[in-house]
């Protein structure tokens, strides 16, 4: 299985500015001063090498949308987060004019999982089969509420692929094309949803926008029972844990420390930070990814958490 | 959790050992209930001196957090001295140096209480 994310940024978008390219680059010029570089090879191998990945890269910028490639056909996505359109092109590109069938599957329907799917190419294809899954009574109504008047200028009723919603329970495991789905209530303003995906002995977690209440063990344990083992963990790291139980009490994130917790207590293998803060920069996600790594570090018991930070255009095969 | 304490001046010193995680917030949390109802009366401070903790999770600063905001409430603080490199390094990685009142060691936390307490505990 392959997971790639097309979007990893909470709540809004965002883009580099002219502001944050200059400091970038003048760091990494400040960082290669004394250096010789004959070629652009040998300039690109350095910047790889000595400089860190805030410099080098961004975490990117679209909301959430995660595709798990299977090696099934038809295709697998948390999400229609802004990276949704980007998502849509490579289906697009991909099928080469062939019908394609998506299966979506929404944590929620807040603002920032749904805005991607006006600007998702497949759905405007008529032949090409759309599936989206969810436990919320209104999914539908909130896709095609966002599509109406005065919001958005194409209606739901005119895109061209062929729709439909699936009502997902939750804890209620579900098979779709050759994986399993378990869904499970989060808590969440509205509720959401993570879920556990499961094919060919690998297994993912999806839990986004997700609060932790550290004083609800049984909630801890659900959560435990929920990423138990799993392969990679894809987890809402939003804020630092004194944000998230002081100030950001109730807003319904979690942390990096609470999921290198979750996880070890789990004994799950991968956790990748996700659902980044939009007002932190990379080096602040950079700075995150160290803290959560070093705290596994700390408190490793009996077997190592590799502990990662999503970024758009990661791609992780298990 | 053994809560030993020791008051100095105008403030209670209290010494938490072990481990301060999801298995014993609650204990300790009884444990503290009528060391801080003591000092929120009298109007003093409690120090923590954590040179016996090995270990805290985020429940346990969680629990930490809450009953400095209880002092807080009642014209009480709670201060937190002495920590162990492990812990320090997690109340960092957790950014609770920025929620609670740190002080590298407990005479600093008596200290910033008071000219008294600092004398009451160099005499011991």
């Amino acid at each position: 299985m392959r997971v790639r994310f097309w979007g990893t940024r909470g709540s809004l978008p965002v883009g580099l500015t002219a502001a944050d390219i200059r400091d970038k680059l003048a760091r990494a010029l400040l960082a290669a001063s004394g250096q010789r570089f004959d070629s652009y090879g040998e300039a690109h191998a350095f910047a790889l090498r000595a400089l860190p990945f805030s410099l080098t890269h961004t975490f990117g910028g679209h909301t959430s949308c995660v595709e798990l490639e299977t090696g099934h056909d038809e295709y697998f996505v948390c999400d229609m987060g802004s990276g949704a359109r980007a998502f849509g092109a490579h289906v697009l590109a991909r099928q080469a004019g062939r019908p394609a069938t998506v299966n979506v599957f929404m944590s929620h329907m807040h603002w920032d999982h749904i805005m991607g799917f006006p600007f998702f190419g497949p759905a405007y294809v008529p032949r090409n089969r759309i599936r989206i899954h969810g436990c919320h009574e209104l999914l539908e109504r909130a896709f095609r509420l966002q599509q109406s008047a005065p919001c958005f200028p194409v209606a739901f009723e005119q895109l061209g692929a062929g729709i439909e919603f699936v009502a997902l329970k939750p804890d209620q495991p579900f098979e779709v094309s050759g994986l399993k789905v378990t869904p499970q209530l989060q808590r969440h303003s509205g509720d959401s949803y993570g879920y556990r995906f499961e094919t060919a002995g690998r297994s993912v977690v999806y839990s986004t926008d997700s609060e932790h209440k550290l004083e609800d063990r049984s909630e801890t344990e659900r959560f435990v029972s929920l990423f138990r083992g799993a392969d990679l963990v894809i987890f809402d790291a939003m804020y630092s844990l004194a944000e998230a139980i002081s100030v950001k009490a109730d807003w319904g994130h979690s942390s990096n420390v609470v999921g290198v917790e979750l996880c070890q207590m789990a004994q799950a293998k991968h956790l990748v930070l996700f659902h980044h803060e939009p007002a932190n920069n990379d080096a602040a996600i950079e700075t995150a990814l160290k803290d959560a790594r070093r705290l596994e570090e700390l408190t490793r018991g009996a077997q190592a958490l590799r502990v990662s930070a999503a970024y758009d255009g990661l791609e992780i095969d298990l | 959790m053994p809560l030993s304490h020791r008051d100095y001046g105008s403030a209670r010193v209290l010494a938490p050992r072990g481990r301060l995680d999801h298995a014993t917030c609650e204990a300790f949390q009884a444990d503290l209930a009528p060391h801080l109802d003591a000092c929120t009366q009298e109007g003093s401070a409690l120090v923590l001196d954590l040179s016996g903790l090995e270990y805290v999770s985020s429940a346990g600063l969680r629990c930490l957090m809450i009953a400095a905001k209880q002092a807080g409430s009642r014209k009480g603080r709670i201060l937190v001295a002495s920590m162990q490199p492990v812990v320090a390094e997690i109340v960092q990685i957790s950014r609770f140096n920025l929620v609670l009142e740190v002080f590298r060691t407990t005479r600093e936390a008596l200290a910033s209480v008071s000219p008294q307490a600092t004398e009451a505990f160099d005499r011991n």
